[in-house]
């Protein structure tokens, strides 16, 4: 027993600031019952501490659990009362407060029997300790509890030895909330599945319909496909192209194409086991994770990418009927090829180590140069084609940043990408001359007078790229803090899709309005 | 009608954390902390089908012990209590059912309110079974003094 404790023991407090710079996520709100997470899951036993509905047949340790050990006797000696647990004559649990006395060292834990309560020497007894740190404002934190069982022997004077053959520990600092999520998912969807099981009719949890498509199609990564259009569409219109109708038409097949690329990579993702064996999925990576939270069935996300690419066909051969041209067919067929291509087998490209080049030829030339082709009836420009490149490279980057937390996951799924592949040095490296490569492209751009003056506006966005550095260096092996980074570094690709539009902008306004023509392009 | 003494009550009332033990089918009982809510006569707390295994227990075996053992969760009051429940799953509306409890849970969590606005991240953390405690018996403590015999009220007996 260690002297000084209270009755349970106060730790020094930290800041909830301090504690989610440490954890590097916002597990400061908690459920009623923590997401319990144990060792034992890192040694590969189900996860998140407690027996999964329906998995553990009947005498098996529940998940979690372990033998016990010196370490979980040493966890439970932080207490100096603990509650006590048996099963009594009447089939009933008891759980009461008594004061215990831990001795790792021999490893065995001692109490007296309680006051108006019988326990049967021989019984099976749990002896837990629990702690909580009340918040001056209300609410708690340092949660974490331990549990040893074992049988109690019966001593003079109504005392009882354990010798704990069992333990379970839970500590919320052991685990971010977001990866203990991700670990309890497989037993939430069993617990689902049980439940359909008893009555007969398929339960599963609830969404509405409007964020359920909102998450599943990854809608608010259609900004990188709303720059490299509309880019496309204002380097048309400098040039003197324009039409509304087809314009809009042409962002919305290539935002359904988009969209499909997004539901269709999670479908094939999960059937090929990457989104299930990533461990740390983020808001930016390692897909949307509607079927991992079994909002949805893989039939039915599977029917949400077809009809997607549907429509996109439609919009496509209407743009084609309009504005038909050689052009426009080989790009649209080069855009359906490297969506449908990009996680599908046999082609996998990202699988490949090919993600990047798929994605940056999608998103920049075959984007902006569908867009401008649909415009000019046709002819390609290489000024639409200079400019697709920015865009480009940071799209790719996008991807490319987003694939290091998904590293591990995706290599144990046989996905080779760039980050799975190389080194963290090559990977910061790359990174750094994509950034760099993009910002020249403008610089070299304008200076050959292929690009508008007003295009190196895009310079401005330089401190973004330093910022996804920076971040790379600092975080590259911890995911929740990287997600900062992998946030900026989609800023960085807005902000230089947006910068480069504003300067056409500037340009076509100048062209239509002001006459500034010498200084501006 | 009411099944607890009134400071029992105020206890769970103003307790963050209890301690629910359940029955494992093995035989073994398992003790999980639960943030207890009072809802008339009644004992609620709430679990989330990703912490599921309590309810399998409990749907095998209704009958649970209730605790509220640490003083520092209960306001720095004294007293302990264990309370023998029968114990009931709720599980038709996971979705919305336990919603009825979010200002008794916000109470004493309000973190939760956070996160509970960034549900669509954590979808299933709010995808929560309510389990429904009956009391039958109580061991209470007014002085937290557990090495002293408990004042013991049967619950048909507090509701005459």
């Amino acid at each position: 027993m260690s002297p000084g404790f209270g009755l349970r023991r106060r730790t020094a407090v930290k800041p909830a600031a301090a504690r989610l710079t440490e954890s590097a996520e916002p597990n400061a709100a908690a459920p009623t019952e923590p997401i319990e997470v144990t060792p034992g899951d890192a040694a590969g036993e189900a996860p998140a501490g407690e027996a999964p509905a329906g998995e553990a047949p009947a005498g098996e340790a529940p998940a979690g659990e372990a033998p016990a050990g010196e370490a979980g006797l040493v966890r439970l000696s932080e207490y100096r009362r603990a509650v006590l647990s048996w099963v009594a004559e009447d089939a009933y649990p008891v759980n009461v407060d008594v004061e215990i006395d831990v001795k790792p060292g021999e490893g065995v834990v001692r109490f007296s029997e309680p006051p108006g309560f019988k326990v049967a020497p021989g019984s099976i007894v749990g002896i837990t300790g629990s702690h909580v740190h009340p918040l001056p404002d209300g609410g708690f934190d340092e949660r974490r509890h331990v549990t040893v069982w074992g049988v109690a022997t019966a001593r003079p004077r109504g005392r009882f030895v354990v010798k704990p053959d069992r333990v379970w520990t839970w500590d919320e600092r052991d685990l971010p909330l977001p990866a203990a999520y991700e670990r309890s998912l497989p037993r939430a969807r069993r617990y689902f599945e049980t439940l359909s099981a008893e009555r007969g009719v398929q339960v599963r949890p609830r969404l509405s319909t409007g964020l359920l498509l909102f998450r599943a199609t990854r809608a608010p990564f259609l900004s990188a496909t709303f720059v490299p259009v509309l880019l496309g569409l204002a380097v048309a219109a400098r040039t003197g192209f324009f039409d509304v109708l087809t314009a809009v038409i042409t962002l919305l097949a290539a935002s359904a194409v988009h969209l499909g690329l997004n539901v269709a990579n999670d479908v094939f993702d999960t059937l090929l086991g990457a989104d299930d064996a990533n461990p740390t999925p983020t808001k930016f990576s390692g897909g949307s994770r509607v079927l991992q939270n079994a909002l949805v069935t893989i039939r039915e996300m599977s029917m949400l990418a077809v009809g997607c690419y549907a429509v996109a066909a439609a919009l496509g051969l209407l743009l084609i009927l309009l504005r038909g041209s050689p052009a426009l067919v080989v790009i649209s067929a080069l855009g359906f090829f490297i969506s449908v291509a990009y996680t599908m087998p046999p082609f996998k490209l990202v699988y490949r180590g090919l993600g990047e080049i798929a994605t940056a030829i999608g998103f920049g030339p075959a984007m902006l140069l569908g867009a401008y082709t649909v415009q000019s009836r046709g002819s390609i420009s290489l000024e639409a084609f200079l400019a697709s490149l920015p865009p480009a490279l940071l799209v790719a980057m996008i991807l490319y940043v987003n694939e290091i937390p998904d590293r591990t996951g995706d290599a144990q799924a046989g996905k080779r990408t760039l980050p799975v592949r190389w080194s963290r040095q090559t990977v910061i490296r790359v990174f750094d001359m994509a950034a760099a490569a993009s910002f020249a492209t403008v610089v070299a751009g304008v200076a050959a007078g292929l690009l508008p003056l007003p295009g190196l506006l895009v310079l401005v966005a330089i401190p973004l790229a330093v910022r996804v550095h920076a971040g790379l260096v600092r975080f590259y092996d911890n995911p929740y803090a990287l997600m900062e980074t992998m946030a900026t570094n989609i800023r960085l690709h807005l902000s230089v899709g947006v910068l480069l539009l504003v300067g056409y902008m500037l340009t076509i306004a100048d062209q239509a309005f002001l006459g500034f023509r010498p200084f501006l392009w | 009608m009411p099944s607890l003494p009134y400071p029992v009550a105020r206890l769970i009332d103003t307790a963050l954390v209890g301690e629910l033990t359940v029955v494992a089918e093995d035989g073994r009982p398992i003790t999980y902390p639960m943030i207890p809510m009072l809802w008339g006569d009644r004992i609620f707390m709430t679990s989330s089908v990703l912490d599921s295994a309590k309810l399998a227990h409990v749907k095998h075996n209704p009958r649970v012990s209730f605790s509220v053992s640490d003083p520092d969760a209960a306001g720095n009051t004294p007293g302990r209590v264990t309370i023998q429940c029968d114990a009931r799953v709720a599980e038709d509306d996971l979705n919305g059912g336990w919603e009825r409890l979010f200002h008794n849970w916000a109470s004493k969590d309000p973190a939760i309110i956070g996160l509970f606005k960034a549900r669509l991240g954590f979808p299933l953390l709010f995808e929560r079974a309510l389990i429904e405690l009956t009391p039958r018996k109580t061991w209470f403590w007014p002085d937290g003094r557990t090495d002293r015999a408990p004042q013991v009220t049967i619950a048909a007996e507090v509701a005459r």
